[in-house]
């Protein structure tokens, strides 16, 4: 029961969450398009937010106590990283990416 | 009407039906709740790599606070959508707040690049129509990507992978848009810090202060430099 609770006020909160960040422009920056902090954090947040998220995520997905430490996680990043630059497609990269890191841990190989 | 909308937003069909699929598929592996949580996150949340976070976040069974903070930072992006929108939108009436909830990188982009006629109501009911679209494809792959991971019986070990895949894409794509890697720098080196210095529970709004902080005393800076008048907004 306590579980099914959570999950309401979880799923409640992700969307209020959201939608805040869709409607507040509408609410509050009429007519403030232009101030030069909302341009300079416009500009520079959403890719720093991107990389700490692929940063501290990659870091939890990888095993740090083999030979090489995190290697495991390491190869299919650098993977994806490789495949985008190269295709641009955003599909075939997670898609690669997701199943060499699936066969690196299921087989156990590099030492997992 | 809606043959034409269907041709305009196929490209966001077959973005969305296998992304929303992928989240489905980690949905149902990586968590006990019924298949239907994952439709009904489609239909109340609506945000890809947002309901892909909620599910690390679900699985870690992160603090409330944690998971509202974490939303409002990694959609923040959208804020800077309807800047650019909010005359395009204006008198759309009963219409207006769908078109808001559902403004998606996708939608954005098809909203924002489609020629438009002079007749403005005819364009806000296709607007509407597009984003109504645009989320029937998401909430149908939801949809199908749960009950194939509920049903389908193969080992999904490392399949949560996809959030940091999907993460590193859309980096790089930040980054070609931007022409500048100095952000990128800042977001990996917040990390850095975190995860050495905090526990797990506490590391993405930790990093998430530190990324927010760094871009406030760099605007301070530049105010500064470019006239004196700068404190005063501070």
């Amino acid at each position: 029961m306590a579980d099914e609770i959570y999950l309401a006020g979880f799923v409640a909160l992700a969307a209020l969450a959201t939608f805040a960040t869709r409607v507040i422009p509408f609410l509050f920056l009429q007519g403030h398009t232009d101030h030069p902090l909302i341009k300079h954090l416009g500009r520079y947040l959403p890719a720093a937010v991107m990389a700490l998220l692929a940063a501290i995520f990659l870091q939890r997905s990888a095993d740090w106590s083999t030979t090489v430490p995190g290697v495991d996680a390491l190869i299919p990043g650098l993977l994806v990283v490789g495949v985008h630059l190269w295709r641009r497609n955003a599909l075939l990269s997670i898609a690669l990416g997701t199943a060499s890191y699936m066969v690196i841990q299921q087989t156990g190989w590099l030492g997992g | 009407m809606n043959r034409s909308v269907f041709h305009l937003t196929l490209p966001v069909l077959f973005g969305y039906l296998p992304l929303g699929m992928a989240f489905g598929v980690l949905f149902s592996t990586q968590l006990d709740y019924a298949w239907w949580i994952a439709p009904l996150m489609g239909v109340v949340i609506y945000a890809g790599a947002g309901q892909i976070l909620a599910v690390s976040l679900l699985a870690a069974h992160a603090g409330l606070l944690e998971v509202f903070v974490a939303m409002l930072v990694l959609n923040a992006r959208h804020l800077f959508y309807g800047l650019s929108l909010l005359r395009q939108f204006h008198g759309a009436g009963w219409r207006k707040p769908y078109l808001i909830f559902g403004l998606t990188d996708e939608t954005y982009s098809l909203l924002t690049s489609r020629p438009r006629g002079p007749d403005r109501a005819h364009e806000q009911e296709i607007d509407f129509r597009i984003t109504a679209f645009n989320q029937g494809y998401w909430v149908i792959g939801c949809a199908l990507g749960a009950l194939l991971g509920k049903n389908v019986a193969f080992d999904s070990t490392g399949i949560e992978f996809a959030l940091i895949s999907l993460f590193i894409v859309l980096t790089i794509e930040q980054l070609k848009a931007l022409g500048q890697s100095f952000p990128i720098w800042l977001g990996a080196g917040a990390a850095a810090i975190a995860v050495m210095i905090l526990p797990p529970a506490h590391q993405l709004i930790g990093a998430i202060a530190i990324v927010t902080a760094v871009l406030l005393l760099q605007y301070a800076k530049t105010r500064d430099t470019e006239n004196f008048e700068g404190q005063e907004h501070g």
